[in-house]
C-alpha cells in the first residue's frame, strides 16, 4: 500500500521520541490534587455524572487496591509514589466528535505527533486520550450504519447501559492485581468498542494515548466486545514527555472475541523513561473465535505487562506476539498467558526482546491446559538479543499441563549480538552502527512485519533511533 | 595506480601463530592466487586484511597505496575499496538482501572523495537485477534474508553479487569455488572474470582447485606454508604442484 508523503512525514514525526518529547501548557478544567482516597474518587465519578452502580464499583475496587500487595516478583516498583500522583486530570468538558471543536492547545499537542488528522486517512475511526479522557472520538459512517460502537468508555456508560454493565469487568476482575484494582476505581477514558455480528471492520480503529502532565497517573479502560463472526484491529498508540519525577501508566484491557469472531490488538508504544507502565490486558475467546495481541513496547521506566488469551471454548485460538527494547534504566518485563479450558484450541506465543546500555529484559509467560482440554496445541518462543555485556535477559516460562492429550512446542534463544554478523555487514562499508541497528531490525522483523505497514515504518525508525549513539 | 603492499605481516589467534612474515605486493588489475595445504593460513591472510576482530597483527605492515590498512576498521577497508568474499558467509536473519546492499553501496558512495549521489530503490533494484541475472539467481533472493537458508552454491554466487555491486578496487575471494557444482564453477568464474575485465579490480583468490584456472588466468600464482609464502610464479607453478603436491615447496624451504 502506498502512503501519502505527507502523512510518512507526519507518520516518521510521530515516531521519533525527541519529536514525542514536548510539553504543552493547558488550562484543565479540572485536577485532583495528588494522592489518592475515597473523596478523590467521590468527585471523579461526580464529575463524570456516573451512575450510582459505577460509584460503589470504584469504592469497592479502591479497598481492594489498599488490601492488595505491591507484585514484587517482576520489575522494581519500590520507587513509585501513590502519593505524588494525580489521579484525575479533565482537559476538557466532554469528548469531541469534531476535530476542530478540540480546544488549541491540546489539538496542537496531536497535530505535532501527527495525530489523528493525517491517520484518518487510513483509518476506519481514531480515538485520542489527553491526560484522563478521551478528548476526540470519530468513526467512519458507514460502520455506525452497521451498528458499530467506538466510543470512549465513558460515554458507553451512558449511551449503552446495558452492554456496558454486561461485560465490564467480566474478563479482568477488580481484584485480579493491585493494578487492575487501582484501575477499576480510578478509570477514565479508554475506548468502547462494539462490532454487531457478522460485520467486518475491514481498516483498524485507532485510539492514542498522551501523557502531558507530570506525576500523572493515567488509567484508561477499554472494552472490545466483538459479536459472532465479526472482526475488528484496534490499534493504540502511546508516548508522553520526559520529566524528572515518574508517571504512572496503569490501563485495564478486556476483550471478547465471540463464536467466529476475530479481534487484533495492536500496541506501540513509545513511553518516555519516566513512566511505569503496568497493564492489565486479557481476552476472553469463545467457539472457534481467534485473539491476536501485536504488542511493542518501547521506552517506560518499568513495563510488566502480560496479554492474556482465556480459550474457553472448542477451537478457539489465541496468538499473543511481543517485542520489547530496554535501553538504560529501563525494564521490560513482559510475555503472555495462554489459559486453556477447552479441547482444541491453539495458541502462540511469540517473544522477541533486546537489551543495551545494561537495560533488562524479562520474559514471563505462562501455559496453562485443564484436564479434559484434549488435542491442544501450544508453541512458546522467546528469543533475547543483548547488545553487551551490561545488559540483561531473563526467561521465566512456565507451563501447567494437567491433560495428556497436547501438542507443546517451546524454544528460546539468547544471543548477544554476534562479531561475526558485524564483521561480515562492516566489511560491506557498514558503520559499526548501522551494522548492529540492521541486525536489530532483522531480529525484530518477524513481529514488525505483521503491523499495518504504517506502523511497521515507524516502529523501524523507533529501533534504529534506539541504536543511534548506541555503539562506539 | 593503486598498489596494495603487505610486508613482513604477522598475526594470531589467541596464543597461536598462524601467518609468520607474508609479503605480497599486487596492483589493480591484476589476479594473483593463492594455494597451499588447508591450515597453511590462506584464509587467515584475507581476513586479516580485511580487519576481522578474531585475529591480532603482531607485526608488520599492510598498505592501499599510502594508507595504512592495519589502522582502519573493517567499514573504513571497505570504503577504500577492500572486498572480501566469504569462504563461509554468514546469516543475518530478517534483513533484506537487497536493503542491505544497496545500504553498503550508497555508504561507500557517500565516503568517497568524489560523492556518486545515493541510488534510489527503484534505480538500484534495476541494477540488482542485471547482476542477478548474469549470475543465474532468482530475482526473489534480492527480498531474502542474507544467506539465510541459502545453499553453498547460492552463498557462493551471492558474494560474487555483491562484488559486482559494490565495485571495490582490491577484492580477496575465499575458497568461492568450494561447493559448486560443475555448471555453477563455470558461471562464478566466468562472471569473475567479466568483473575483473571491467572494473580492472585487483583481485587475490585463495583456492584448492587449480580447475577455477580454466576460466580466469593469473598474472602470479603463491604457494603458502606454515603462514608464509614460499614460492611463487607463473602458470607453470601448477605443473609442479601436480606433480609432486605442496610437499615439495615445503621441502625446498
Amino acid at each position: 500500500m502506498a502512503i501519502p508523503t505527507k502523512t510518512k512525514k507526519i507518520i516518521n514525526k510521530a515516531g521519533s521520541r525527541s519529536a514525542a518529547d514536548f510539553r504543552t501548557n493547558t488550562k484543565n478544567i479540572f485536577t485532583a490534587r495528588k494522592g489518592l482516597n475515597q473523596e478523590i474518587i467521590r468527585e471523579l465519578s461526580r464529575q463524570k455524572s456516573e451512575p450510582e452502580w459505577m460509584l460503589e464499583f470504584r469504592l469497592k475496587a479502591y479497598e481492594i487496591f489498599l488490601e492488595k500487595h505491591m507484585p514484587t516478583w517482576g520489575a522494581d516498583l519500590s520507587k513509585i509514589d501513590f502519593d505524588n500522583i494525580h489521579y484525575y486530570v479533565r482537559p476538557q468538558d466532554k469528548t469531541k466528535r469534531n476535530w476542530e471543536d478540540v480546544p488549541a492547545e491540546i489539538k496542537n499537542t496531536f497535530d505535532k505527533l501527527g495525530i489523528p488528522e493525517a491517520e484518518r486517512k487510513f483509518l476506519a475511526g481514531t480515538g485520542a486520550q489527553f491526560e484522563s479522557e478521551m478528548i476526540y472520538h470519530s468513526l467512519a459512517e458507514n460502520l455506525a450504519k452497521q451498528g458499530v460502537i467506538f466510543e470512549s468508555t465513558d460515554d458507553a456508560l451512558k449511551n449503552h447501559p446495558e452492554l456496558f454493565k454486561k461485560h465490564f469487568g467480566t474478563v479482568v476482575p477488580t481484584h485480579d492485581n493491585k493494578f487492575s484494582a487501582l484501575n477499576s476505581a480510578v478509570w477514565s477514558g479508554g475506548s468502547f468498542i462494539y462490532v454487531p455480528k457478522g460485520v467486518h471492520v475491514e481498516l483498524p480503529l485507532q485510539a492514542y494515548f498522551r501523557i502531558n502532565m507530570k506525576n500523572m497517573g493515567q488509567f484508561e479502560r477499554t472494552l472490545i466486545i466483538a459479536d459472532e463472526g465479526s472482526s475488528v484491529h484496534y490499534v493504540e498508540g502511546c508516548t508522553a514527555p520526559t520529566y524528572s519525577s515518574d508517571s504512572l501508566h496503569s490501563a485495564v484491557v478486556e476483550i471478547i472475541v465471540k463464536k467466529d469472531a476475530r479481534v487484533q490488538y495492536t500496541t506501540v508504544q513509545n513511553w518516555s523513561s519516566n513512566v511505569y507502565n503496568l497493564v492489565t490486558k486479557r481476552a476472553s475467546v469463545y467457539e472457534n473465535g481467534h485473539m491476536f495481541w501485536l504488542d511493542c513496547n518501547l521506552g517506560s521506566k518499568a513495563t510488566m505487562k502480560y496479554p492474556s488469551v482465556i480459550l474457553r471454548e472448542r477451537g478457539a485460538k489465541g496468538e499473543i506476539q511481543s517485542l520489547a527494547f530496554a535501553g538504560k534504566g529501563q525494564h521490560q518485563d513482559a510475555g503472555g498467558k495462554a489459559i486453556h479450558l477447552a479441547p482444541d484450541t491453539s495458541s502462540t506465543i511469540i517473544s522477541k526482546s533486546i537489551s543495551k546500555n545494561g537495560g533488562r529484559t524479562t520474559y514471563r509467560g505462562l501455559v496453562k491446559v485443564i484436564k479434559g482440554a484434549q488435542n491442544v496445541k501450544t508453541r512458546v518462543v522467546c528469543d533475547a538479543l543483548m547488545l553487551d555485556p551490561a545488559s540483561r535477559s531473563d526467561t521465566y516460562p512456565t507451563m501447567d499441563i494437567k491433560e495428556k492429550d497436547v501438542t507443546i512446542a517451546h524454544e528460546a534463544t539468547v544471543a548477544s549480538i554476534g562479531e561475526d554478523e558485524l564483521f561480515y555487514l562492516m566489511s560491506r562499508g557498514l558503520s559499526e552502527e548501522q551494522a548492529a541497528t540492521l541486525i536489530v531490525n532483522g531480529f525484530a522483523s518477524p513481529i514488525v512485519k505483521q503491523l499495518p505497514m504504517e506502523y511497521a515504518v515507524e516502529l523501524n525508525r523507533l529501533l534504529t533511533l534506539e541504536m543511534t549513539g548506541s555503539v562506539g | 595506480m593503486p598498489n596494495l603492499t603487505i610486508k613482513n605481516l604477522h598475526a594470531t589467534v589467541g596464543n597461536t601463530k598462524i601467518l609468520n612474515g607474508v609479503s605480497l605486493s599486487v596492483s589493480s588489475g591484476e589476479i594473483h592466487i593463492i594455494m597451499g595445504q588447508n591450515g597453511s593460513g590462506k584464509s587467515t591472510l584475507l581476513s586479516v586484511l580485511m580487519g576481522s576482530p578474531k585475529y591480532t597483527v603482531t607485526m608488520g605492515s599492510a598498505k592501499l597505496d599510502k594508507k595504512n590498512l592495519l589502522d582502519l576498521s573493517p567499514s573504513e577497508r571497505a570504503q577504500a575499496g577492500l572486498f572480501l568474499a566469504f569462504q563461509h558467509p554468514q546469516v543475518v536473519a530478517g534483513v533484506a538482501l537487497g536493503n542491505f546492499l544497496r545500504l553498503a553501496k550508497n555508504t561507500i558512495h557517500s565516503a568517497q572523495k568524489n560523492k556518486k549521489p545515493a541510488m534510489a530503490p527503484a534505480q538500484f533494484a534495476g541494477l540488482m537485477r542485471e547482476e542477478m541475472n548474469k549470475l543465474n539467481i532468482d530475482p526473489a533472493f534480492m527480498s531474502r534474508s542474507i544467506n539465510d537458508g541459502f545453499s553453498g552454491g547460492e552463498k557462493k554466487k551471492s558474494e560474487v553479487l555483491q562484488m559486482a555491486i559494490l565495485e571495490p578496487a582490491f577484492a580477496f575471494l575465499d575458497e568461492i569455488d568450494s561447493g559448486l557444482d560443475v555448471d555453477a564453477l563455470k558461471i562464478v568464474s566466468k562472471q569473475i572474470s567479466t568483473i575483473h575485465k571491467k572494473q580492472k579490480m585487483g583481485l587475490v583468490i585463495v583456492s584448492h582447485n587449480p580447475r577455477i584456472l580454466d576460466f580466469i588466468k593469473p598474472d602470479k600464482i603463491h604457494i603458502m606454508s606454515k603462514g608464509k609464502i614460499v614460492a611463487q610464479g607463473g602458470t607453470e607453478i601448477l605443473k609442479k604442484i601436480e606433480k609432486n603436491g605442496f610437499e615439495s615447496f615445503i621441502k625446498k624451504k
